[in-house]
Protein backbone atom coordinates (compact mmCIF):
# COMPACT_ATOMS: atom_id res chain seq x y z
CA UNK A 1 0.00 0.00 0.00
CA UNK A 2 2.78 2.44 0.82
CA UNK A 3 5.03 1.40 -2.06
CA UNK A 4 5.93 4.11 -4.55
CA UNK A 5 3.86 2.45 -7.28
CA UNK A 6 0.86 1.90 -5.00
CA UNK A 7 0.83 5.50 -3.81
CA UNK A 8 1.25 6.77 -7.37
CA UNK A 9 -1.77 4.72 -8.48
CA UNK A 10 -3.88 6.07 -5.58
CA UNK A 11 -2.73 9.63 -6.29
CA UNK A 12 -3.53 9.21 -10.00
CA UNK A 13 -6.99 7.89 -9.12
CA UNK A 14 -7.82 10.88 -6.91
CA UNK A 15 -6.57 13.45 -9.42
CA UNK A 16 -8.30 11.72 -12.37
CA UNK A 17 -11.64 11.61 -10.55
CA UNK A 18 -11.53 15.31 -9.65
CA UNK A 19 -10.35 16.46 -13.10
CA UNK A 20 -12.89 14.28 -14.91
CA UNK A 21 -15.81 15.48 -12.78
CA UNK A 22 -14.65 19.09 -13.16
CA UNK A 23 -14.33 18.83 -16.95
CA UNK A 24 -17.46 16.88 -17.92
CA UNK A 25 -21.11 17.13 -16.93
CA UNK A 26 -22.46 13.71 -17.88
CA UNK A 27 -21.51 10.72 -15.70
CA UNK A 28 -20.63 8.57 -18.73
CA UNK A 29 -18.31 11.24 -20.15
CA UNK A 30 -16.76 11.64 -16.70
CA UNK A 31 -16.06 7.91 -16.48
CA UNK A 32 -14.48 7.79 -19.94
CA UNK A 33 -12.28 10.84 -19.37
CA UNK A 34 -11.37 9.72 -15.84
CA UNK A 35 -10.33 6.26 -17.05
CA UNK A 36 -8.25 7.77 -19.85
CA UNK A 37 -6.53 10.21 -17.53
CA UNK A 38 -5.90 7.53 -14.91
CA UNK A 39 -4.34 5.25 -17.52
CA UNK A 40 -2.28 8.12 -18.89
CA UNK A 41 -0.98 9.15 -15.48
CA UNK A 42 0.02 5.62 -14.49
CA UNK A 43 1.56 4.87 -17.90
CA UNK A 44 3.52 8.15 -17.89
CA UNK A 45 4.69 7.51 -14.33
CA UNK A 46 5.98 4.03 -15.15
CA UNK A 47 7.53 5.22 -18.44
CA UNK A 48 9.34 8.16 -16.82
CA UNK A 49 10.47 5.85 -14.02
CA UNK A 50 12.10 3.50 -16.53
CA UNK A 51 13.63 6.41 -18.47
CA UNK A 52 15.22 7.69 -15.25
CA UNK A 53 16.41 4.20 -14.24
CA UNK A 54 19.83 4.34 -16.05
CA UNK A 55 20.73 7.69 -14.48
CA UNK A 56 23.47 7.30 -11.88
CA UNK A 57 21.99 9.81 -9.39
CA UNK B 1 -28.74 17.13 -13.78
CA UNK B 2 -28.32 20.86 -13.76
CA UNK B 3 -30.76 22.46 -11.38
CA UNK B 4 -32.63 25.53 -12.53
CA UNK B 5 -31.03 27.57 -9.75
CA UNK B 6 -27.59 26.83 -11.10
CA UNK B 7 -28.48 27.83 -14.66
CA UNK B 8 -29.04 31.48 -13.95
CA UNK B 9 -26.38 33.89 -12.78
CA UNK B 10 -26.35 34.64 -9.07
CA UNK B 11 -26.16 38.07 -7.46
CA UNK B 12 -22.59 39.26 -6.90
CA UNK B 13 -22.71 38.94 -3.10
CA UNK B 14 -24.22 35.47 -3.38
CA UNK B 15 -21.47 34.40 -5.78
CA UNK B 16 -18.78 35.20 -3.21
CA UNK B 17 -20.78 33.54 -0.45
CA UNK B 18 -21.08 30.38 -2.56
CA UNK B 19 -17.33 30.49 -3.30
CA UNK B 20 -16.57 30.87 0.42
CA UNK B 21 -18.77 27.85 1.15
CA UNK B 22 -17.03 25.91 -1.64
CA UNK B 23 -13.65 26.71 -0.11
CA UNK B 24 -14.75 25.93 3.44
CA UNK B 25 -16.27 22.56 2.61
CA UNK B 26 -15.10 20.84 -0.61
CA UNK B 27 -18.08 20.29 -2.90
CA UNK B 28 -20.42 22.58 -0.92
CA UNK B 29 -20.55 25.15 -3.72
CA UNK B 30 -21.71 22.58 -6.28
CA UNK B 31 -24.25 21.19 -3.81
CA UNK B 32 -25.55 24.74 -3.22
CA UNK B 33 -25.94 25.27 -6.97
CA UNK B 34 -27.86 22.02 -7.35
CA UNK B 35 -25.07 19.92 -8.90
CA UNK B 36 -25.36 17.14 -6.39
CA UNK B 37 -23.32 14.48 -8.13
CA UNK B 38 -20.32 16.75 -8.62
CA UNK B 39 -20.57 18.13 -5.10
CA UNK B 40 -20.65 14.70 -3.50
CA UNK B 41 -17.71 13.46 -5.59
CA UNK B 42 -15.61 16.49 -4.62
CA UNK B 43 -16.59 16.18 -0.98
CA UNK B 44 -15.61 12.52 -0.79
CA UNK B 45 -12.54 12.56 -3.09
CA UNK B 46 -10.87 15.71 -1.75
CA UNK B 47 -11.54 14.96 1.91
CA UNK B 48 -10.23 11.42 1.45
CA UNK B 49 -7.16 12.68 -0.38
CA UNK B 50 -6.43 15.18 2.40
CA UNK B 51 -7.00 12.53 5.09
CA UNK B 52 -4.76 10.13 3.20
CA UNK B 53 -2.00 12.74 3.22
CA UNK B 54 -2.32 13.12 6.99
CA UNK B 55 -2.30 9.34 7.41
CA UNK B 56 0.93 9.21 5.42
CA UNK B 57 2.43 11.54 8.04
CA UNK B 58 2.52 14.59 5.80
CA UNK B 59 2.86 18.04 7.30
CA UNK B 60 0.54 21.05 7.38
CA UNK B 61 3.07 23.75 6.59
CA UNK B 62 3.20 26.91 8.73
CA UNK B 63 3.22 30.46 7.34
CA UNK B 64 6.95 31.15 7.78
CA UNK B 65 7.57 34.36 5.86
CA UNK B 66 11.32 33.82 5.93
CA UNK B 67 10.88 30.69 3.77
CA UNK B 68 8.88 31.54 0.61
CA UNK B 69 8.51 27.93 -0.56
CA UNK B 70 7.09 26.91 2.81
CA UNK B 71 4.59 29.78 2.53
CA UNK B 72 3.51 28.56 -0.91
CA UNK B 73 2.95 25.07 0.49
CA UNK B 74 1.01 26.57 3.41
CA UNK B 75 -1.24 28.51 1.00
CA UNK B 76 -1.87 25.29 -0.96
CA UNK B 77 -2.70 23.45 2.29
CA UNK B 78 -5.09 26.22 3.30
CA UNK B 79 -7.02 25.61 0.08
CA UNK B 80 -8.71 22.65 1.77
CA UNK B 81 -10.79 24.88 4.06
CA UNK B 82 -12.53 23.25 7.03
CA UNK B 83 -10.66 19.92 6.95
CA UNK B 84 -7.40 21.91 7.13
CA UNK B 85 -8.69 24.05 10.01
CA UNK B 86 -10.00 20.99 11.84
CA UNK B 87 -6.72 19.13 11.40
CA UNK B 88 -4.82 22.16 12.74
CA UNK B 89 -7.23 22.46 15.69
CA UNK B 90 -6.80 18.81 16.61
CA UNK B 91 -3.02 18.95 16.29
CA UNK B 92 -2.86 16.67 13.25
CA UNK B 93 -0.42 17.26 10.41
CA UNK B 94 2.69 17.74 12.51
CA UNK B 95 4.55 15.66 9.91
CA UNK B 96 7.33 13.21 10.69
CA UNK B 97 10.29 14.00 8.47
CA UNK B 98 11.93 10.62 9.00
CA UNK B 99 8.79 8.73 7.95
CA UNK B 100 9.28 6.99 4.61
CA UNK B 101 5.91 8.35 3.43
CA UNK B 102 6.51 11.97 4.57
CA UNK B 103 6.98 13.47 1.10
CA UNK B 104 4.11 11.42 -0.32
CA UNK B 105 1.88 12.73 2.46
CA UNK B 106 2.89 16.31 1.72
CA UNK B 107 2.09 15.78 -1.95
CA UNK B 108 -1.39 14.42 -1.19
CA UNK B 109 -2.18 17.30 1.20
CA UNK B 110 -0.85 20.06 -1.08
CA UNK B 111 -2.54 18.71 -4.21
CA UNK B 112 -5.86 18.23 -2.38
CA UNK B 113 -5.74 21.93 -1.42
CA UNK B 114 -4.87 23.02 -4.95
CA UNK B 115 -7.63 20.86 -6.46
CA UNK B 116 -10.14 22.43 -4.07
CA UNK B 117 -9.02 25.85 -5.33
CA UNK B 118 -9.82 24.66 -8.87
CA UNK B 119 -13.21 23.48 -7.63
CA UNK B 120 -13.86 26.95 -6.16
CA UNK B 121 -13.00 28.54 -9.52
CA UNK B 122 -15.45 26.14 -11.23
CA UNK B 123 -18.12 27.14 -8.72
CA UNK B 124 -17.41 30.80 -9.48
CA UNK B 125 -17.93 30.22 -13.22
CA UNK B 126 -21.15 28.28 -12.64
CA UNK B 127 -22.52 30.90 -10.25
CA UNK B 128 -21.70 33.65 -12.77
CA UNK B 129 -23.66 31.73 -15.41
CA UNK B 130 -20.64 31.00 -17.60
CA UNK B 131 -21.00 27.22 -17.44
Amino acid sequence: MTSHLGLMVIFAAFVSVVFAVLSRDEPRDQMVLGARMFGGFVFAGVLIGWLLYPLPF
Amino acid sequence: MRAAAADRAQAASTVYLICAAAWLLPGAGHLWLGRRQKGLVFLVALTLMFGFGLWLEGRLFPFEVTQPLIVLAAIADLGMGAPYLAAKAFGAGAGRVVAITYEYGNTFIIVAGLLNMLVVLDVFDIAKGRK
